[in-house]
């Protein structure tokens, strides 16, 4: 469905994000893809979305492609009427809106009324509190809900391919737990995932298939159940084994934040 | 107290025409992030094609086509000008629109030349009395108009998908993007309403008490900055407000002039501008901007 073929982009012209990335996401599937900070997890999700110009980036090589056509260069507008929507990171609800103009917001790429209709169903149904705060303001909502509003929001344009950009980010335990079921529940229903992630454990534990992002290259790929079996993905992301504190700990405190999060 | 109340009111509908032009203003700033100052001639563009084209197209086919070509001639600012600078560092946009200002207002002042250009309103310049309160039947029918206008926009605004799309990519214009919402579009429509509102506003700025379409039009025009400046200049409803609020103080600072003398003859003109000054010294984002402008 997606492919994404020897992509390499650069900011300014200089900072090298992302190396050479190949990877896949068949149709109907939930991708994982791990990394820490400054891995190229946002970058490789702003090329498919096509908002890398509004950060001054550029693919200098390779490209991604979607059911067939090329995406590179296209502008966001055109790639989410082609099924792909993104879900920010750190949820970028519209605060000032209410909860109603927020899904209207995210209908604006869905001309078809009807699929618009059954969009909001879908979304009601999977986030029940949406629609008992439908008229309240954005800002008031709990992260959790903001969250949930975020998606709910992608989910309005019917998408093919949702993009998550760290939906866990911020969020207590038993919450994103709740994201993890959710992302689970919109796949069953059709739509293939791409999960950009820092939380390995729910991550790992909703996708079928995982890649492992280090400094801008792919470093590990596998069956998502496969992968978190490796040694390395338990030690440096699932955090078993007494290395993994220590390292941690010596890498900064975000690194030790999200484990305390999984 | 009958003096007060006519000035009162003539005040209000001359406020009601600047919050349309301000209203402009702060769509503008709201969809393009910047603050045009290209308002003022496009506002006398649209005056002078009415007066123009009111000779060969009779007066209501001249406010027809006098409001395309100001819509218009918003359009093609935005598209091939502010579209393109798309991401320039604010200060160097706004310069940008005092070029296109200029431009402009040369090329009408050279139009104008010395005259007073007529637009025959079929509403004459008489007075009307209403309970005593003598008002211009021009000023009447703009207080009517500006008002449903008004009303109008903020139905628009705040139920249409336009108006959604555009208080959404106001608020984050990248999120707004993701969404698929083209933020082009949001822009290029606002300018066009912006533009359509600045002739509607113009129809009326050169109509009775004012004798007609003369280069001093635009410093009545660009009062309105002012109005969408100390309303908050992102701010719909700081817009009517500060409109409304530099509309009474104008005519309330010319008809009390005797006892202004003080100040100086003329003050009237320069009122707008005291109050401006005075509404900032105590909230520096407006009545009802946003208090921090975390644009970038």
């Amino acid at each position: 469905m997606l492919s994404i073929d020897s992509l390499q982009v650069t900011y300014g012209g200089a900072v090298e994000a992302v190396r050479g990335v190949t990877m896949e996401v068949p149709d109907g599937t939930v991708v994982a893809v791990l990394g820490s900070n400054g891995a190229g997890k946002s970058t490789l999700l702003r090329t498919i979305s096509g908002t890398l110009r509004l950060h001054r980036g550029r693919v200098d090589a390779g490209e991604v492609r979607f059911e067939g056509q090329t995406l590179t260069g296209r502008d966001p507008g055109q790639i989410v009427r082609q099924g792909i929507v993104q879900v920010p990171e750190g949820r970028r609800i519209f605060g000032r809106l209410t909860v109603e103009e927020n899904l209207r917001a995210g209908g604006m790429g869905n001309r078809d009324r009807a699929a618009k209709a059954k969009a909001r169903e879908r979304v009601f149904d999977l986030f029940p509190v949406l629609k008992e705060r439908n008229t309240q303001r954005g800002g008031l909502l709990s992260g959790g809900e903001q969250q949930m509003l975020a998606i709910g929001r992608a989910l309005m344009a019917s998408p093919k391919l949702l993009l998550l950009d760290e939906p866990s980010l911020g969020l207590a335990p038993r919450i994103i737990g709740q994201i993890g079921e959710v992302i689970g529940e919109i796949n069953r229903q059709g739509t293939s995932v791409l999960l950009v992630e820092q939380n390995a454990t729910m991550a790992l534990g909703v996708a079928d298939l995982a890649y492992v992002l280090d400094v801008g290259k792919v470093s590990l790929s596998g069956a998502a159940a496969e992968l978190a079996r490796t040694d390395e993905v338990q030690r440096l992301y699932l955090g078993h084994g007494e290395a993994a504190v220590t390292e941690q700990v010596s890498r900064g405190p975000r690194r030790t934040l999200s484990r305390w999060t999984a | 107290m009958t003096q007060f109340l006519s000035l009162l009111f003539n005040g209000l509908s001359l406020g009601a025409i600047y919050a349309l032009i301000a209203l402009g203003f702060v769509i503008i700033f709201k969809a393009s992030e910047v603050v045009s100052f290209t308002h003022g001639s496009l506002l006398l563009l649209g005056a002078y094609s009415i007066a123009r084209l009111s000779e060969s197209l009779g007066f209501l086919g001249a406010v027809l086509v006098g409001l395309l070509i100001t819509a218009l001639a918003a359009f093609v600012v935005e598209r091939f000008i502010i579209n393109r600078l798309r991401g320039a560092p604010v200060i160097s946009l706004a310069i940008v629109t005092i070029g296109v200002d200029i431009i402009l207002l040369t090329e009408l002042i050279r139009r104008i030349g010395p005259d007073i250009l007529n637009v025959p309103h079929p509403w004459a310049g008489e007075s009307v009395r209403i309970g005593g309160i003598g008002i211009t039947q021009n000023r009447l029918v703009a207080m009517i108009v500006a008002g449903i206008l008004i009303v109008l926009f903020f139905v628009a605004f705040k139920y249409s998908s336009w108006g959604v799309a555009m208080r959404a990519s106001a608020e984050d214009g990248e999120t707004a993007a993701l969404m698929g919402i083209r933020q082009g579009r949001v822009s290029a429509l606002a300018w066009v309403v912006a533009g359509v509102l600045a002739g509607v506003a113009a129809l009326f700025l050169v109509g009775s008490p004012t004798p007609g379409v003369s280069s001093a039009v635009y410093a009545t025009a660009l009062r309105a900055l002012p109005a969408a400046i100390l309303g908050g200049l992102d701010s719909t409803g700081g817009a009517l407000v500060g409109g409304l609020l530099i509309g009474v103080a104008e005519s309330l600072a010319a008809g009390y002039q005797e006892q202004l003398l003080f100040l100086g003859r003329g003050f009237g003109e320069v009122v707008p501008y005291v109050v401006m000054i005075a509404v900032l010294l105590v909230r520096p984002s407006g009545l009802f901007g946003t208090k921090e402008l975390t644009r970038v």
